[in-house]
């Protein structure tokens, strides 16, 4: 399992990552997309939308089931990944470069608050 | 604990990704679930069905018995090799299992039923043997493990890894199986593509496995094996049909014989009862989501179900069976509940692919056609 150490992860199995101008892009792990199998389907939030932590806020759908994407933290949605509609294999081709949303968050500091990596490695081989 | 097929270890070794289904640990995935679709469409796969049950129905009344068992009618098996798709009703008419029954000799037919059924099954026949009085006996082969080799090039790969078997499995018409020693090969498959199924002793099975890879045959998991089985309009049993559901409702009336004057299990239950629902397939039409089993659908007469859906590698989107209004038609367009949105879905005979290829609806409305 590829488990980049610079990122933040949630237990519902999202990778954060904090870019430049303060918002962070949030996609699934490499073990979620391997969990679920070929991916055929991406729907990712619309810009603008205000999210609360923990709230699904979009759909990755393999050719085996779908699975909610939940809001790492709270803010606001700033942009989608709109390659992914069209693409959504490259979810299984590369998890950490395929962005999902991104959102601005409330509060910064809520992002240093998920997992480290070490951390999210236990919950993800419990 | 789920129990293993004599390939277990095989499957690790591959990298397989292993599940439970139908109380037995099975390969999903070798990797890709989509390639190895595609791999079957265009050339050669490889799965393990070993947690089928071959079940042997023995003994001078074989014939007889499975004549009244059945609902549709083994007196179609004339040249022994001959095989036929049947359902095995209850009393009420519901489906109990779905199998393929071999006419091996006059004296010996052989069954071949699903994992999860399987134990059910045969008390169902020995329950059956009593009720009729039949001479036979009711023979479950679970020392047999069963592959299959589906796709275009499936046979010539096939006869590369088993030279030896070629003399006898060459002359196949589909449907029909040779039996070699202790291996019985048929022409048969659920996938849509040409191709061969194997039962043989379970002590052979790694090496046969090992040689057809050898060969070209791509391992394929149970992931693959529903999307193509979907693709090619074929039912799975507990999905699309099961104990509650009449045959007649479930796109099956072609597999249940009501000719002449024939008695079988669950006959006058379907004679009793119209068909209350259409079956078909769905293509949906828009992007939003996929298919899947027990989604709502929203026809002109009413609300159907989706009773298997799936992205379809082959064609690109999501299609599904389902059960429908009556008077829903092909050509129709019907919205399905697709989590919270209703998407557009188009009504299709239940067939999208077959032979490598999308099957071509003409029932469809097309502007651009002369």
């Amino acid at each position: 399992m590829k488990l980049p150490q610079e990122l933040r992860y949630t237990d519902s199995h999202e990778w954060v990552r904090r870019e430049a101008d303060g918002t962070v892009a949030v996609g699934i792990t490499d073990h979620a997309q391997q969990e679920l199998g070929d991916i055929v389907f991406v729907e990712a939030p619309k810009p603008g939308r205000r999210v609360k932590a923990g709230e699904a806020v979009g759909v990755v759908e393999s050719v085996k089931a779908a699975s909610d994407i939940y809001a790492p933290v709270a803010g606001e949605i700033v942009a989608a990944n709109a390659e992914l509609a069209t693409a959504p294999e490259k979810v299984n081709a590369d998890a950490y470069a395929a962005w999902m949303y991104r959102i601005r968050p409330d509060d910064a500091a809520e992002v240093d608050r998920l997992l480290d990596a070490a951390a999210y490695e236990k919950t993800a081989s419990a | 604990m789920a129990r293993k097929t004599p390939l277990n270890a095989t499957h690790r070794a591959s990298g397989a990704r292993m599940v439970d289904f139908g109380g037995w640990e099975m390969p999903l995935h070798y990797g890709s679930q989509v390639e190895e679709h595609h791999a079957v469409r265009r050339d050669a796969g490889l799965f393990d069905v070993s947690h089928m049950r071959v079940v042997d129905i023995e003994g001078a009344g074989a014939r007889a018995f499975l004549g009244r068992s059945l609902a549709n009618d083994v007196a179609k098996l004339r040249t022994p090799g001959r095989a036929l798709y049947s359902c095995l009703l209850a009393d009420d008419g519901g489906v109990l299992d779905d199998l393929i029954v071999y006419f091996l000799a006059e004296d010996r037919f052989r069954c071949v039923v699903n994992a999860g059924t399987a134990d059910k099954d045969i008390a169902w026949l020995e329950a059956l043997a009593a009720r009729f009085g039949r001479e036979v006996r009711i023979v479950p082969r679970a020392e047999l493990a069963l592959l299959a080799i589906q796709g275009p090039r499936a046979r010539e790969r096939f006869w590369a890894a088993r030279p030896e078997l070629r003399a006898a499995t060459e002359p196949l018409e589909p449907f029909h199986a040779a039996v070699v020693g202790d291996t019985m090969v048929a022409r048969t498959g659920y996938t849509g593509e040409d191709g061969f199924e194997i039962a043989l002793p379970a002590a052979g099975a790694a090496a046969m496995w090992d040689a057809l890879v050898a060969a070209g045959a791509r391992p394929c998991g149970l992931g693959a094996r529903d999307t193509l089985r979907l693709e090619a309009g074929m039912n799975l049993y507990g999905q699309d049909m099961d104990e509650r559901v009449s045959p007649l409702d479930a796109g099956l009336a072609w597999t249940v014989d009501l000719s002449g004057d024939r008695d079988f299990v669950g006959k006058a239950a379907l004679l009793a009862h119209a068909p209350r629902h259409e079956f078909l397939g769905l293509v949906l039409l828009e992007p939003g989501g996929v298919l899947r089993a027990h989604q709502k659908v929203a026809a002109g007469g009413g609300e159907g179900e989706v009773t298997s859906g799936t992205f379809s590698p082959t064609l690109g989107k999501s299609i599904a069976l389902a059960r429908l209004p009556r008077g829903t038609r092909p050509g129709d367009t019907v919205e399905v509940l697709v989590r919270d949105k209703r998407l557009a879905a188009r009504v299709v005979k239940p067939v999208f692919a077959r032979r490598g290829k999308p099957v071509p609806d003409l029932s469809s409305p097309s502007k651009d056609s002369p």
